[in-house]
């Protein structure tokens, strides 16, 4: 043992974080925070979105400095803030990110030991020793994983083990005789299946049994219940509570992320689509959504939401075919389509359009003019398209910039230099201009300014009072509680449960949201118990 | 349809005038490249006030580059949907071989062979959408490998020689006879260039174009069909690579099967370096008739002092690179037109 190390305590947590914070332009994101991670527990970190979990661990990660006045140590030794990317690796700290940082055209072996193979200046490689090396790893583990496949040819779960894996062997390198690391996984799970999550959780075990700690950072409820020994609370950047895991109830954890006592949530069933509806979605398929069926009626605003990974973002993007589902059916008025053979041409020809989440990848050419993209979806139906007047489409765009209250009005200008904010309200008059029959929006104002928020609601449910009906995908529950008379809540591909008329809050739809994540725990039982 | 009046509280609002200077900035580069021409002209004419100033020597110097100013036209096509077609040059001595083939060694009539030639055109243009559209391998790629495909087919079907003695129909009507003393084959290229500025500014399907080019993403979700967009512009690519062969055949007389490949780096370097000018920060058929004439200009006056042909190369070859780099600077600022 190095003579300059202390004493190694064995009582003595290995992670103990005193008094941290940090603020964001005014805004608090981290209100002295204040935890400890013993050792060889696995211990959770809960919170909504926006509650500090991820800032936190940003901190450890180096990304951001937190303020005077925070201690952090690590076995004893106190570590100086703030902390230089990357630098509590030399504590024996790594980190998986929810991106899992593989390069999926390089082969296992490769990623595994991609910052040894980069480091090390040598000429001759033998990647049979490094594969024989791999293959006795993932054996140790009870792993089988292929040593020479590319990463892209695995699985989601297989992937996160191999990320988990190289963590923790880079722990092995890094850590001192004292203590046997700590591994922080940050939402590792969520776009994994279920049934794939418990490979992950058995590879936690494993780690854990070796004597390194791991820090799960999570808003699943469910599954921090099963494999944390004991989990911190994070709500509003402040920590509500650390609690041993084996004696909370899910109840108990609802309503520490949520924050209030919870009331007794009637059982909600799943209404079969009513015959009369306008407009079905019937049993459609695709990307993480499996046998999803929706009822709406004209004139009706139905919020899509759940947590990260469950699909309800992905709805709107099958309905206009962009990707086309694998299966299922639509019902628009008289006419039905076939999700799996519908294209983006198609759906708007049937009066479908969509306003996508991301506004400078597909919603707008930026180095355009607000002229050009207003107008691409319409040159045909409203103008002669082998005669195109410029002083039309310019005077009309000037007038939807009008209507929609777009600033600078000056249809001439570059799409990129508008703000946020009225870039999405361009891009609602880009599709509302053609009165569509169903609307289509993912997270419609996110990034967006107060006012134009207003705008892009107030022009939403306009065109819903005008006959359409709208679809809306978003996790900001605030904005799902002021504009939808219904909210659909997905998790793990399916609609969990339906809220409709009172039940439309922005409580409720939290509850919901995290109540609703299948397994040992459901609303209904909540309900009796309270 | 069109009648949609602009009422006047919106238009005053519309088009508040940019500042004077800005103004001045604005005309400076979209015509600093006829500028630039002027003053090479002013140049060559001011050393070499005889030969290089004849009428003879710009009615040449219009008539013979016609077939440049085809090309470059064609790859500004795919270029506008960001893709590339490195086959044009290939399918302009194929084009102008079947002329040759056909024609002289099968007697067939010029007519015929001509439309053959086109046909031809427009078929390996489908070969090439096909490939980079439902294959997805990237359009520089395929263009290149069925470009060297068709040239192999070039070489084959002519032998490796020249083919000469095409009817003087063809020939007459592209370079001998004259309007106000410059062959029709400039002509031909002006019309060409005013129904693609048409189309790029004033269709739907200019706009499509563009938005293709521009984002894929967006296009796709704006409810284009972008694969039938790229493989239409594949195809117009080719088509005028063959015209532009049909041309060349007539300037000559002859069908040859390797000098028309020379036309493909000049042709993306006025390609290039007219998408500087007129309306800056995209593709457009005025400017990059305006570079053909530019950098033939500048060649032929440097021919004149007395240097030789490794000139072409270092001119061409460094104005790709510089028209590029002009590009890329201009692209990153505001749009106008």
């Amino acid at each position: 043992m190095p003579s300059s190390d202390p004493p190694a305590e064995p009582t003595r947590p290995l992670l103990e974080i005193d008094g941290l914070s940090k603020s964001f332009g005014g805004e608090r994101a981290l209100d002295r925070v204040s935890l400890t991670v013993a050792r060889g527990e696995v211990h959770g970190l809960l919170g909504r979105n926006g509650s500090g979990k991820s800032t936190l661990i940003k901190v450890l990660a180096g990304y951001h400095a937190p303020e005077h006045g925070g201690r952090l140590v690590i076995d004893g030794r106190p570590v100086p803030l703030p902390i230089p990317p990357g630098g509590l690796r030399q504590y024996g700290v790594a980190f998986v990110h929810q991106n899992l940082g593989l390069i999926p055209s390089l082969t296992v072996v490769e990623n595994l030991y991609l910052t040894e193979l980069a480091a090390r200046n040598r000429w001759r490689l033998s990647y049979r020793r490094l594969s024989r090396r791999a293959r006795a790893l993932f054996a140790s583990y009870g792993l089988a994983i292929d040593p020479e496949t590319e990463v892209r040819r695995l699985s989601p779960v297989q992937r996160a083990l191999l990320a988990i894996v190289r963590a923790v062997g880079e722990l092995r390198r890094t850590t001192r005789a004292t203590h046997k690391g700590l591994l922080v996984l940050d939402e590792p799970t969520p776009f994994l299946p279920r049934s794939d999550v418990e490979h992950l959780f058995a590879l936690i075990r494993s780690i854990t049994a070796t004597g390194a700690s791991v820090t799960f950072v999570s808003h699943d409820i469910d599954e921090v219940t099963k494999i944390t020994d004991r989990a911190t609370i994070l709500r509003d950047a402040k920590v509500v509570a650390t609690v041993p895991t084996a004696e909370t109830s899910a109840e108990r954890f609802v309503e520490l992320i949520v924050g209030r006592k919870l009331s007794a949530v009637r059982p909600v069933a799943r209404e079969v689509p009513q015959r009369d509806a306008d407009i079905r979605i019937e049993d459609l398929s695709g990307g993480t959504l499996e046998g999803v069926s929706v009822a709406l009626r004209r004139t009706e605003i139905v919020g899509l939401t759940g947590l990260i990974g469950s699909g309800f973002d992905e709805l709107p993007y099958l309905l206009f075919g962009a990707p086309p589902a694998r299966s299922g059916r639509l019902h628009l008025g008289d006419s039905r389509f076939y999700l799996d053979r519908l294209d983006p041409p198609q759906a708007i020809d049937a009066g479908i359009v969509l306003i996508p989440g991301d506004r400078l990848n597909a919603g707008a050419v930026g180095s355009l003019t607000v002229t050009d993209n207003v107008t691409i979806p319409v040159l045909s139906t409203v103008y002669r398209p082998w005669l195109l007047s410029r002083r039309a489409m310019t005077g009309r765009t000037g007038r939807l910039c009008r209507d929609f209250d777009i600033r600078p009005n000056n249809p001439g200008l570059r799409f990129d230099s508008l703000s946020g904010g009225n870039q999405q309200k361009a891009l609602v008059a880009k599709w509302l201009q053609a009165d569509p029959r169903l609307i289509l929006l993912d997270e419609p104002t996110q990034g967006v300014d107060i006012g134009a928020r207003r705008t892009v609601l107030d022009a939403i449910s306009q065109m819903a009072g005008r006959g359409a009906a709208v679809l809306c995908a978003s996790s900001d529950f605030d904005q799902l509680a002021s504009i939808c008379t219904q909210v659909l809540i997905f998790s793990h591909g399916r609609v969990q449960s339906e809220l409709v008329g009172d039940e439309v809050r922005k409580e409720t739809i939290a509850e919901h949201c995290y109540g609703s994540t299948g397994g040992g725990f459901n609303p209904v039982s909540m309900g009796a118990a309270t | 349809m069109t009648a949609d009046s602009t009422g006047p509280d919106t238009r005053s609002e519309i088009t508040s005038g940019r500042p004077r200077r800005r103004r001045l900035v604005d005309y400076a580069e979209r015509y600093g490249l006829v500028i630039a021409w002027l003053m090479v002209i002013a140049l060559f004419g001011a050393i070499l006030p005889t030969t290089f100033l004849s009428w003879a020597n710009f009615s040449t110097i219009f008539g013979s580059q016609a077939v440049l100013v085809v090309v470059a036209l064609g790859l500004i096509i795919p270029l506008t949907a960001n893709d590339f077609d490195v086959s044009i040059a290939n399918v302009l001595t194929l084009s102008s071989m079947i002329v040759g083939v056909l024609n002289v060694n099968f007697d067939l009539p010029i007519g015929l062979s001509i439309l053959a030639a086109l046909t031809a055109g427009v078929l390996v243009g489908l070969i090439n959408g096909f490939f980079v559209t439902v294959m997805r391998i990237h359009s520089l790629i395929v263009t290149l490998g069925v470009g060297t495909f068709i040239h192999g087919l070039t070489l084959w079907m002519s032998d490796s020689a020249t083919i000469s003695g095409i009817s003087m129909g063809l020939v007459k009507y592209v370079m001998i006879a004259r309007l106000f003393g410059i062959p029709l084959a400039f002509y031909y290229a002006m019309i060409l260039c005013a129904v693609l500025f048409y189309i790029f500014e004033h269709t739907a399907v200019g706009r499509r174009v563009l938005f293709v080019g521009r984002n894929r993403e967006v296009a796709k979700l704006s409810g284009i069909r972008t694969e039938r967009v790229r493989i239409g512009c594949l195809v117009a690519s080719s088509f005028l690579g063959a015209l532009a062969g049909v041309m060349y055949a007539g300037t000559t007389g002859a069908a040859d099967p390797v000098s028309g490949l020379s036309y493909l780096l000049p042709g993306f370097a006025a390609a290039f370096l007219g998408a500087t000018s007129i309306t800056p920060g995209r593709f457009n058929p005025w400017g990059a008739a305006v570079a053909v004439y530019f950098l033939v200009t500048g060649i032929t006056g440097l021919t004149m002092l007395g240097f030789r042909t490794f000139v072409h190369e270092l001119f061409y070859g460094g104005a790709l690179v510089i028209a590029v780099t002009l590009s890329q600077l201009v692209s990153g600022r505001e749009e106008r037109f």
